[in-house]
């Protein structure tokens, strides 16, 4: 029981962490960059014309 | 905290939509911060979008040339799922206040469940799998780029949010609607319909974000929990959910949007 509420307590928090870790390892490679150039321009397939 | 809830969703959904000049200019807003995520189903072509949606972002890297997988959006969602889980959907998604409105609409054969609801609620598993990963990853033009196929094929928020107003704004935009457009238009107003008659269809069976969101529910920061000591079970909380979740037994069921209405409607004071 103190095992499962131990995890409850810190798996989301290590996951939250590994989140953070991987933005900044994705903004690192360029993922940002990626994301706002596609953003800025109007997406056809999202607004059913592409 | 039901219109309080409702003035979040509104404010939010204002706050991340706040370019409201490209609404008549039929032009879209460039600066940095479209660069970042926002949590719910946005779509980055809707003129006054000030973010981006995580799902267009995640199809629109998987499937570029240059990365095969995306640090970035995943460590995203992973960040915001393992905090809220399903409360992006209840407080914090756009499309997710355009569907609980619309069933404000009196309508006298409200469907709260029906037999197979629960099945169904599994396509969007599927949608996330195959359209949103599988699909932008592997089905790739000879030049290796893919395509987002589920902004492309099924999703009305981008219908919504941007085509229709881009298209009132921009005539060259308006005369390249085709076949495509008229399937998305139709499958938005299916889906606007069926918003009056079920709550918030589309968060139920087929929204890839709200799967992403359901599987972080059982163990994100914020969650609920009942009070077994005060709880008796007796079916209040189940009664008011429009997602058709009984708190009492699963208090962090992927499907609950955490509205906080089980909470009001408890005479027992036992979820927190």
């Amino acid at each position: 029981m103190k095992v499962e509420r131990a995890v409850g307590r810190w798996l989301p928090l290590a996951l939250m962490a590994a989140g953070a870790v991987m933005m900044v390892v994705g903004a690192l490679r360029g993922e940002a960059s990626a994301v706002l150039s596609k953003a800025v321009r109007v997406c056809l397939e999202c607004i059913g014309i592409g | 905290m039901g219109k309080w809830r409702h003035a979040v969703q509104a404010a939010w959904a204002l706050l991340t939509n706040g370019h409201l000049a490209g609404f008549v200019r039929g032009t879209l807003y460039r600066g940095r911060l479209k660069g970042l995520c926002v949590p719910g189903l946005n779509c980055y072509s809707c003129p006054g979008a000030l973010g981006s949606c995580p799902v267009g972002a995640l199809q629109s890297v998987l499937g570029s040339r240059k990365f095969g997988f995306s640090y970035y959006v995943v460590g995203f969602l992973l960040l915001v799922g393992a905090l809220l889980g399903r409360f992006v959907c209840g407080w914090l998604c756009p499309f997710g206040l355009v569907q609980e409105l619309l069933h404000k609409i009196p309508f006298k054969w409200k469907i709260y469940t029906f037999r197979g609801d629960r099945a169904l609620r599994l396509v969007k598993y599927v949608v996330l799998a195959v359209l949103v990963l599988a699909l932008p990853l592997f089905l790739t033009d000879a030049s290796g780029q893919g395509t987002p196929w589920f902004c492309k094929l099924l999703c009305p928020a981008g219908t919504l949010e941007g085509g229709l107003p881009l298209m009132a704004a921009d005539e060259s935009i308006r005369s390249a609607a085709g076949g495509l457009f008229a399937w998305k238009a139709a499958l938005l107003l299916a889906v606007l319909a069926a918003c009056v008659v079920f709550f918030r269809p589309f968060c139920k069976y087929l929204c890839p974000l709200g799967a992403i969101y359901a599987l972080f529910n059982p163990i994100a920061v914020f969650r609920s929990r009942v009070d077994d000591e005060k709880c008796t079970h007796c079916g209040a909380c189940a009664q008011v959910c429009g997602m058709g979740v009984d708190p009492s037994k699963h208090p962090n069921d992927p499907e609950c949007i955490r509205c906080g209405k089980c909470k009001r409607a408890c005479p027992h004071d036992a979820i927190g």
